[in-house]
């Protein structure tokens, strides 16, 4: 068997210890996250709280479990649903072609001119900062990315041999997108958004440390960091953890996506090393 | 070239306009009354309509987007319902900072990734090289924010080197300069791990070229033959990773001015969006996309006079 690649191996295995946190959280954590008992504030790491508690007394692990359980949800969703809306806009211009590809094309265009940051930064001035307006914004800037993906594969596939026989056998367009094109053009959607995964989990972070996304009391690993930020005269180590951990996955999904593309298309790996 | 030009120049335009309807239309059409949003639930119907005649938001909303547009060519983005002033006065205070930061931030950007990138290629499967690649992966996964939080924790708290955030003004020049070290690192750490890989892997293509070996076989300095037959033929990967990092970074400067509590524009957007100053947001949003727009578009442009050949495809 070919040995796999070093950053598909590393990457799986991050992501493998990320996913089990969040999983676990949702059946466990050692503490209540959100229990506050000022008593108990500022502990060094010991036996009863691992990590030790911040200036609420509130248990730093359980808190970070809790918080990667809503990070991959945030992920999860904004990737899901930007990427399937992307999928098909691409999709849909590489099927009919003409002036409606041109326009698909054009908008995509138009969606790279907003960052994540700006989208939401405008959802947050008319709505509210909240949760869901982050995650619209980072499904948002995940459509037009999908979109050109999608549609470059699919305009490869069309000129295959196989999809010309189907054509002449009589089978629609529509038809064969379904049928043909977008099972041939996953590999490459899978890859990228295992890659985007790893771009949602950073900006939800950014966002929620900005105060544009999580809201108090859930927990996330960027609003641990901003209410961190303020003590670290007193309690700089409340600062490490969540860095960490948002370092751990974003690495993590980020080298996966990676080995993914590596494997999928070797010709790209030969011209990375 | 003329008509290169012109198609590129007239796509720019329409994109700019484009962007000014999305702008427009998520901070008016979409659902919920601005003038409600500004005030609050517990206004009076009275100040509310007040508000709305002041805004203009009773007038047709296509004569609304027509008159913000043109206002806006002239510098007048209106005024901020929390500051009491024109919001042009609120930028022009501001803008200098951003700029600031911005420009160091991509200019430590090029130099480290630069340096870097091509000390990497020349050093090609020894240390350095796995060092630089390790650095590369490892600062796409660090944010920038939390990045500062370290900068931070290590120069202001435990060596009080360097302050940990807020800015003096350009009164003292040596404290300004340094309360913008850490934020200007900030930036560009993060940024140059992208640009050190991309200029690597492309430094890495040309020095298979036939020409390379030619150079060395003439006895030319490895230094020479990096840094002038290598690095310019590897720029044109190198330029548009760096026109697509100028519109990260300037956007970065949103995040890493309330890091740091710098008195820019990315503040102003956080307190605009607290007041609930919805003609000031507009307007700084607005901006921003528009610097992200014309980065793209100068990087197009730069394409053509690095790479001639790129004019003839289109």
């Amino acid at each position: 068997m070919k040995k796999l690649p070093t950053n598909l191996l590393i990457g799986g295995i991050l992501v493998f210890v990320v996913l089990i946190t969040a999983a676990l959280s949702l059946i466990r954590t050692p503490h209540d996250h959100a229990l506050m008992n000022i008593s108990e504030k500022f502990h060094q790491p010991n036996n009863i709280y691992l990590l030790g508690t911040d200036q609420l007394g509130r248990d730093i692990l359980s808190q970070l479990m809790a918080a990667s359980r809503n990070s991959m949800a945030v992920a999860l969703i904004a990737v899901l649903l930007g990427g399937s809306i992307g999928t098909l806009l691409g999709l849909l211009a590489s099927t009919i072609g003409g002036w409606i590809e041109e326009l698909v094309m054009r908008f995509a265009d138009i969606g790279f001119a907003f960052p994540a940051l700006l989208f939401a930064i405008m959802l947050a001035a008319v709505f509210g900062p909240s949760l869901t307006n982050a995650i619209l914004a980072i499904a948002f800037i995940n459509i037009p990315i999908f979109a050109r993906i999608a549609r470059a594969s699919a305009n490869q596939i069309w000129n295959l041999d196989f999809v010309t026989a189907s054509k002449a056998a009589g089978m629609g367009r529509v038809t064969i997108t379904f049928s043909h094109i977008l099972p041939n053009i996953l590999a490459p959607i899978i890859v990228q958004a295992t890659i985007e995964f790893a771009v949602a989990i950073l900006a939800e972070a950014a966002l929620s440390y900005l105060g544009l996304g999580a809201q108090p009391p859930a927990p996330s690993w960027g609003r641990m960091l901003s209410e961190a930020q303020t003590l670290l005269y007193l309690a700089p180590q409340l600062a490490i953890y969540p860095g960490l951990c948002i370092v751990i996955a974003v690495l993590g999904f980020g080298l996966l996506g990676d080995g993914l593309r590596d494997i999928t298309d070797p010709r790209l790996s030969r011209i990375r090393q | 070239m003329a008509y290169f030009l012109l198609r590129r120049t007239i796509g720019f335009v329409l994109t700019l306009l484009t962007v000014s309807v999305v702008v427009f239309a998520v901070m008016n059409v979409l659902p919920g009354d601005p003038a409600l949003t500004i005030l609050g639930l517990e206004a009076s119907d009275d100040a509310i309509n007040a508000l709305r005649v002041k805004l203009g938001l009773n007038e047709p909303v296509f004569t609304r987007y027509i008159n913000w547009v043109l206002n806006a060519l002239n510098g007048d983005f209106g005024e901020s319902h929390s500051f009491g002033v024109p919001v042009s006065g609120l930028i022009l205070e501001r803008i200098s900072m951003t700029v600031s930061l911005a420009v160091f931030g991509m200019l430590l950007t090029i130099v480290i990734a630069l340096s870097l990138g091509v000390g990497a290629a020349a050093n090609h499967r020894k240390f350095g090289d796995w060092g630089v690649m390790f650095f590369s992966q490892l600062g796409i996964a660090v944010p920038a924010f939390w990045l500062s939080i370290l900068l931070v924790i290590l120069f202001a708290v435990k060596l009080r080197w360097l302050p940990p955030g807020g800015f003096p003004g350009w009164g003292d020049p040596l404290l300004a300069i340094k309360s913008l070290i850490l934020p200007t690192i900030a930036l560009a750490l993060v940024q140059s791990a992208v640009l050190a890989r991309v200029t690597r892997s492309s430094a890495l293509e040309v020095m298979r070229l036939d020409y390379i070996r030619t150079a060395k076989a003439s006895g030319f300095s490895r230094k020479r033959i990096l840094w002038r037959h290598v690095l310019p033929n590897a720029l044109v990967p190198i330029v548009t990773i760096v026109g697509m990092q100028f519109a990260a970074v300037v956007t970065g400067t949103i995040v890493i001015e309330n890091v740091f509590y710098l008195p820019g524009l990315g503040r102003l957007i956080f307190q605009s969006i607290a007041n609930r100053d919805l003609p000031t947001v507009q307007a700084l949003v607005m901006m921003f996309a528009v610097i992200v727009v014309t980065a793209n578009f100068i990087v197009d442009l730069l394409y053509s006079v690095i790479d001639p050949r790129l004019r003839e495809r289109n």
